[in-house]
């Protein structure tokens, strides 16, 4: 008879059975959630991040800006080629080095450095940037990524190891051209 | 025979799927749907099948790994009798499937197939027009070349504009800090796990509705929707104007079924599978990204808006297109279903379909890249340096070294960022040209630090020249009246 009143016995034992298996499917949410989001939290948390050496400053001739390559820092057996990655360096001159990503602040495809106008180009929007970054002309917001940098025993290191992108604070970090 | 009966009996004991496959079958569609209209649903989903087919075969010598998963598609294509062909039905497969879906979708809104009662099914439908594109970008991925590699940074990019949690869905999407093994991973299990499986529960709900709501019957102008009366007068217009669905209307879908896969089979035979571009190596810069053509108009969008709207229509504009798409049934879900009769309807797709087609065809070209190997590959006209002093010859080769022919046409060749410059002395005087190559602007990198005086006088000595033959030269006519003339040109032209 209270069974279809809804507060018999059975009921009760439902409404239990339905909260067990909550508290059974929250248990096992809190590990698959965190592998889900493994790929944020170590991002967060200990930091992608982290010193990795591109070549000896005398390998750089001062005044020119040359293409290195360097393996990032955090791979996985499968990335092969992947994890390699390029970098634009450009030696002012003794110790003064600026280090870009070849990621272009727009979108993302890699620049290409023509010494001759002294740009930076990019292939895909038409973006250009002059050669110490700053935004020259085309669609992005901002001058080129540059990579922290650390000169020791005569060896350039940078601080790499993310893939560089505008983020949302893109329009916010818009650099004057320089006045030619 | 009595055998094959038995067998039969026996399976329907168990399954009862007799009747309700009967129902299906005979249900009676107003008979005016038996039109080549109707076909492209069925077409949609006959080449989904095809895909389904084509991503098993494909699948059994894919390797999903960053690092060999170029390699895997060259063993397709030159080493596995017929991997080529069946990687091009896949290919082919998918360019077809968006654009019958697409087709189908414009037949649906300008039928009026929206409206009531079909609310639903049109909202469903929205949502495998999204599977679709998801399973077109996720497909491109799976190319992984050198266009999939810069074609994640570049979604990468755009995510990473969200507010707030941009980072963090740019490292969920990449499953890691940068474009590697981990992202061709996930995205192997999106577009083999996770989309597909959506788009079958999807399709099956889709068609289930079809089914239970009866196909749109062929729009009359005049004969409006009623949420009171409509189900009353379409099972009227059945019952007395109506045919079974199987034979009557499903013969069309079958031979449009045999044209599509046999255009597909011809596609896929003559032009051959997609790529793989090259490596995706990072080091290799020397690469020009492009997105298959269903996203073609989107890489255009991305060039001509301004900077400042950028991040506002990436982040804004999808999600108010998708929302308009899915309020439409509930803001025009009764009412007038024919297209004779719904201008604004008309009008809006027409304005869609030329805004899309004129974007895509910019895209074919892409006007706004420079031309990367123009300085060097693309030579000076020999007309334009006839006649021309040695000053101006230096200039053309100063114009050539410093790249200005990547951005600039001369003749045929070069860049189309910047405006071609084959007529550029009518436009601007020789200051103006000076400012301009020293100062940049509008648009164009400042060449002040990079050329010496010498260069720039020979380059605007050069540019001045550039002027058709019936037609001087910009002069200042302010300067040469405060200052008397120079040039000789300008001269013969000054009034006395």
């Amino acid at each position: 008879m209270s069974n279809e009143t809804g507060f018999g016995r059975r009921a009760l034992f439902m409404k239990i059975g339905m909260l067990v298996n909550g508290a059974v499917a929250t248990a096992l949410a809190v590990p698959i959630v965190q592998f889900l989001m493994s790929s944020v939290t170590r991002g967060r948390a200990d930091g992608y991040l982290s010193w990795v050496s591109i070549g000896r400053v005398s390998d750089f001739p001062e005044g020119e800006t040359r293409l290195a390559t360097f393996r990032n820092p955090y791979e996985t057996p499968t990335d092969g080629k992947t994890a390699d990655t390029a970098c634009w360096v450009r030696r002012i001159e003794g110790d003064q080095f600026q280090v870009f990503a070849v990621n272009c602040a727009h979108l993302g495809c890699p620049v290409r450095w023509f010494p001759q106008s002294g740009l930076f180009m990019c292939p895909c929007h038409g973006g250009a940037y002059y050669r110490d970054g700053s935004r020259a002309s085309g669609p992005p917001e901002r001058g080129l990524f540059e990579y922290p940098i650390k000169i020791e025993d005569g060896v350039l290191t940078i601080q790499a190891g993310e893939l560089p992108t505008p983020g949302p604070n893109a329009a916010l970090a818009t650099e004057k051209p320089p006045c030619a | 025979m009595r055998v094959i009966g038995s067998i039969g009996d026996w399976f329907e004991h168990r399954l009862q799927l007799a009747a309700p496959i009967r129902d299906a079958v005979e249900h009676p569609v107003p008979r005016n749907t038996a039109s080549w209209w109707y076909v492209f649903g069925s077409a949609a989903l006959i080449v989904f099948c095809l895909q389904l087919a084509t991503g098993i075969l494909l699948a059994l010598v894919y390797v999903p790994s960053a690092d060999e998963a170029w390699s895997s598609l060259q063993t397709l294509n030159y080493q596995v009798a017929f991997g080529w062909f069946v990687r091009a039905l896949h290919g082919w497969g998918s360019n077809f499937m968006v654009a019958i879906v697409l087709i189908h979708m414009v037949q649906v809104f300008l039928f009026g197939a929206y409206k009531y009662p079909r609310e639903l099914t049109w909202i469903v439908g929205v949502f495998l027009l999204l599977t679709t594109l998801g399973m077109a970008f996720t497909g491109q991925i799976m190319r992984f070349d050198q266009d999939a590699y810069w074609g994640l940074g570049i979604g990468a990019s755009i995510a990473s504009r969200v507010p707030v949690a941009g980072p963090a869905i740019v490292s969920l999407m990449l499953g890691g800090p940068i474009i590697a093994g981990a992202t061709l991973s996930r995205f192997f299990t999106l577009h083999v796990f996770v989309v597909p499986g959506t788009l079958i529960v999807l399709v099956c709900l889709h068609v289930l509705m079809v089914l239970k709501l009866g196909i749109n019957e062929w729009p009359m102008p005049g004969r409006l929707v009623r949420r009171a009366t409509y189900e009353r007068d379409y099972h009227e217009l059945t019952r007395t104007a109506g045919a079974p669905f199987v034979p009557y209307a499903v013969v069309k879908d079958v031979f449009f079924a045999a044209f599509i896969l046999l255009a597909v089979g011809a596609c896929a035979w003559y032009f051959g599978p997609f790529g793989p571009t090259g490596r995706p190596d990072p080091t290799i810069i020397q690469t020009v990204p492009k997105p298959d053509y269903f996203f073609l108009w989107m890489y255009a969008l991305l060039s001509l808006l301004p900077p400042s709207l950028e991040t506002p229509a990436l982040l804004i504009g999808p999600v108010v297109a998708i929302a308009a798409l899915l309020l439409l049934p509930f803001l025009s879900g009764e009412g007038e279903k024919s297209w004779k009769r719904r201008p604004i309807a008309v009008l809006t797709v027409t304005l869609i379909a030329m805004t899309l087609g004129t974007f895509t065809h910019l895209a074919s070209y892409a006007p706004w890249s420079p031309h990367m190997n123009a300085w060097s590959a693309d030579p000076v006209p020999e007309r334009l340096l006839r006649g021309s002093t040695a000053l101006q010859r230096q200039g053309a080769l100063v114009f050539q070294a410093k790249q200005c022919r990547n951005c600039h046409a001369l003749g045929d060749g070069g860049g189309e960022r910047g405006p071609a410059l084959d007529q550029v002395a009518v436009r601007l005087t020789q200051d103006q040209l000076i400012r301009q190559v020293i100062q940049g602007g509008g648009n164009m990198p400042a060449y002040g630090k990079n050329l010496s005086p010498a260069e720039t006088t020979a380059l605007v000595a050069f540019l001045g020249t550039l002027h058709p033959a019936n037609q001087a030269p910009a002069r200042d006519a302010s300067r040469e009246l405060m200052l008397g003339t120079t040039g000789t040109e300008a001269r013969a032209d000054a009034p006395r």
